[in-house]
């Protein structure tokens, strides 16, 4: 099905540029929008942007999954494909060819990030201009979007990229436009600035220790490709170097995927920045980061080395259940809302890693499946919880109350997030648990799976709080009227709810990615 | 005050800053082959403008080169460096890849002396530009609280 994009409709210059233009043009459309006059033209450039590169992902993942009869066919067509085997793309930067040049290289578990990263970025493009142009000052809208676009293509740069070093400096492309992103919000909160500078000691602190993890890979090795890693490490097991390299890496790279205890900045973070870059940074940056985790664990490192394997049953399948549990609580005593929904993402980020942690492919690809999920159902949470801002300029719980009879149509749609949240059945939520369920049995972690339906509950009282001021409490304001959330806020929220619940009938599609992008990395330098 | 009181600072500053601005286009250009190149050029070029706003004052520097434009030219700097990638592309190689540029025969060089010129060149535009946008940012800033209402 998707392989006919490579045969229709992709021209063969997309095909041959697809994975350096994926990232350079959200980047150069970024600069030129300083000297795009208005806000609103900056925002149909920004949904074209990132609708292209949502077009290079679909055509790298068709590439990924193309078998050898079309690779064969465009071969013929005389298509340049960059295909290093099947399954994987190799793309030299500069045509300087790795391990010397840096390499962007893309099998099953890049393609996939790289696709949710850039719908999850169309889709909150097509959404942003109401509540864009509500909380941002017009003189700034430009350079707003300019520095959005940044954080795109920083973002899928990192999922992109083959060379450790490069990771780096796509990471810190993203964090960096992200500290102003979330800056900006001290239009309609000042509290967003306190926030936005914790974030930037925190995440800085964390690209810090990644960067000396690389520099100590760096020194045992002499390379900063990732899969001259996977060649060269297994003789270096036992070095002292490569350990605290290891250690490094994962602790800056816990840190930018907020893993428990390291994400305290990211419950105020996501609370105060405006509402559209919460929705997006919800729905990308953390998931980006902890596929750079899974990058690491797999690909650069095995778990077939001991001291991996340690970590994994010592550090962090304990702080994903501890995240799973102690952020759950404290979602449960929020009264803002946002706040609500920020603890719950660092107790799902818990459920992602305790799937990683099994280290096994149906483990990863339970936590993948997760990972997605919960992009869509956070994204179509937040996106909601936009609509609400911008029509009743209130994000507390009391604000909340009555919503259901005066925005039916929002609060339909973050029902059903919610709902998958929770992870009711017929919603995509239930699958991605219920795959962690068996995947925790299956490794014999019982107490694992106790957990994983305790923290359930949990989400059932925090959201269960949220729709039932929702639905069944009268409005604290009478004066309040029906009052929707604009049409152009309503579909991509409706497009993300109806995913939920198509994933929740039929998941084979994102089971299918998680269940490739899983053997792609374990099969590379893991003992399965 | 007395406006002569700094004078020794403006007659020495007059002599330097035209010096430190040529110092950093020497950075430049040789920066291909020697030490150097876009970073500490630009870096260079800015600390003169820098120098002339600490002697001379903010909004003389301000009058010299507006905050609009150098973040255009922070922007511009982006734009050229990626600009040469897919100028590239167009000649037919990998992004960025100098070589292709000028589709030249097997075993000819000077796309790769464009190349690195052009995008050093970017890389001074884009230094220049962040380090006066960071520097007006914050030298231009008004405090949002007026010292009497302390």
């Amino acid at each position: 099905m998707i392989e006919s994009i490579l045969t229709h409709l992709a021209p063969a210059w997309a095909i041959a540029h697809a994975a350096p233009l994926l990232v350079v043009a959200p980047l150069v459309v970024a600069t030129a929008l300083v000297f795009v006059p208005s806000g609103r033209l900056a925002w149909l450039i920004s949904i074209l942007t990132t609708g292209a590169s949502l077009f290079f992902a679909l055509i790298l993942l068709a590439l990924v999954q193309a078998d050898t009869v079309t690779l064969a066919a465009l071969a013929d067509a005389g298509i340049q494909t960059n295909m290093l085997r099947e399954g994987v793309v190799s793309y030299a930067i500069g045509g300087w060819a790795p391990p010397v040049g840096i390499e962007f290289r893309i099998d099953a578990l890049n393609a996939m990030i790289l696709l949710l990263v850039t719908f999850i970025g169309t889709l909150a493009s097509v959404f942003s201009w109401p509540t864009v142009n509500a909380e941002i000052r017009t003189e700034k809208q430009n350079l707003f979007y300019g520095a959005y676009l940044v954080c795109f293509a920083g973002l899928a740069g990192v999922a992109i990229t083959g060379d450790a070093f490069n990771l780096f400096v796509f990471l810190e492309i993203s964090s960096i436009s992200t500290y102003v992103l979330v800056a900006l919000g001290a239009g309609r909160d000042r509290r967003a600035l306190p926030a936005a500078f914790n974030y930037l000691v925190m995440g800085t602190i964390g690209a810090t220790f990644y960067v000396i993890g690389v520099g100590f890979l760096f020194a045992a090795t002499g390379t900063l490709n990732m899969a001259d890693y996977t060649a060269l490490l297994p003789e270096l097991v036992g070095n002292r170097t490569v350990q605290a390299g290891f250690a490094f890496i994962i602790i800056g790279l816990g840190l930018k995927a907020a893993m428990w205890p390291l994400h305290q900045w990211l419950p105020n973070a996501y609370a105060y920045a405006p509402s559209f870059v919460t929705t997006f940074l919800a729905a990308t940056a953390t998931k980006v980061a902890l596929y750079a985790l899974i990058r690491f664990l797999f690909t650069v490192f095995s778990p077939a080395y001991t001291f991996e394997t340690a970590s994994f049953d010592w550090l962090i399948a304990p702080l994903a259940i501890a995240a799973m549990v102690a952020c759950s609580f404290q979602a449960v005593f929020q009264t803002d809302v946002r706040r609500t929904l920020a603890y719950s993402s660092v107790a799902q980020v818990g459920y992602m890693l305790l799937g990683v942690s099994l280290a096994s492919v149906f483990g990863v690809s339970a936590g993948l499946l997760h990972l997605m999920n919960h992009a869509l159902m956070k994204g179509g949470l937040f996106m909601a919880m936009a609509g609400i801002v911008l029509t009743y300029q209130g994000t507390t719980l009391r604000d909340f109350a009555g919503l259901g009879r005066s925005a039916p149509w929002t609060m339909t749609a973050f029902a059903i997030c919610a709902l998958s949240l929770i992870g009711v059945p017929l919603t995509a939520g239930f699958q991605s648990k219920l795959m962690l369920l068996q995947a925790t049995f299956t490794a014999g972690w019982w107490w694992a799976s106790g957990v994983i339906v305790f923290s359930s509950v949990l989400a059932v009282i925090y959201m269960g709080r949220i729709l039932e001021a929702v639905f069944f409490k009268a409005p604290e304001n009478p004066r309040k009227v029906r009052k929707e959330a604009p049409l152009l806020l309503l579909i991509p929220l409706w497009v993300l709810a109806l995913a939920n619940l198509w994933i929740g009938l039929d998941a084979s599609f994102p089971y299918d990615l998680a269940r490739n992008a899983a053997e792609a990395v374990i099969g590379v330098g893991g003992q399965q | 005050m007395n406006p002569d009181h700094h004078v020794i600072l403006r007659v020495v500053a007059k002599t330097l800053i035209p010096l430190i601005t040529l110092y950093a286009f020497y950075v430049q250009f040789h920066g291909d082959y020697s030490p150097g190149g876009g970073f500490q050029a630009g870096v260079i070029f800015a600390v003169g403008i820098i120098l002339y706003a600490l002697i001379f004052g903010v909004s003389s520097a301000l009058r010299l080169i507006p905050p609009s434009f150098t973040r255009g030219l922070a922007a511009a700097g982006v734009l050229l460096y990626a600009g040469v990638g897919i100028w590239a592309l167009f000649g037919g190689g990998n992004y960025l890849e100098y070589g292709a540029l000028l589709d030249e025969p097997e075993g000819g060089h000077h796309g790769q002396h464009i190349g690195i010129i052009l995008i050093e060149l970017g890389v001074l535009f884009g230094v220049a530009g962040s380090m006066l946008t960071i520097f007006y940012a914050f030298a231009g800033r008004v405090a949002e609280i007026s010292d009497e209402d302390w």
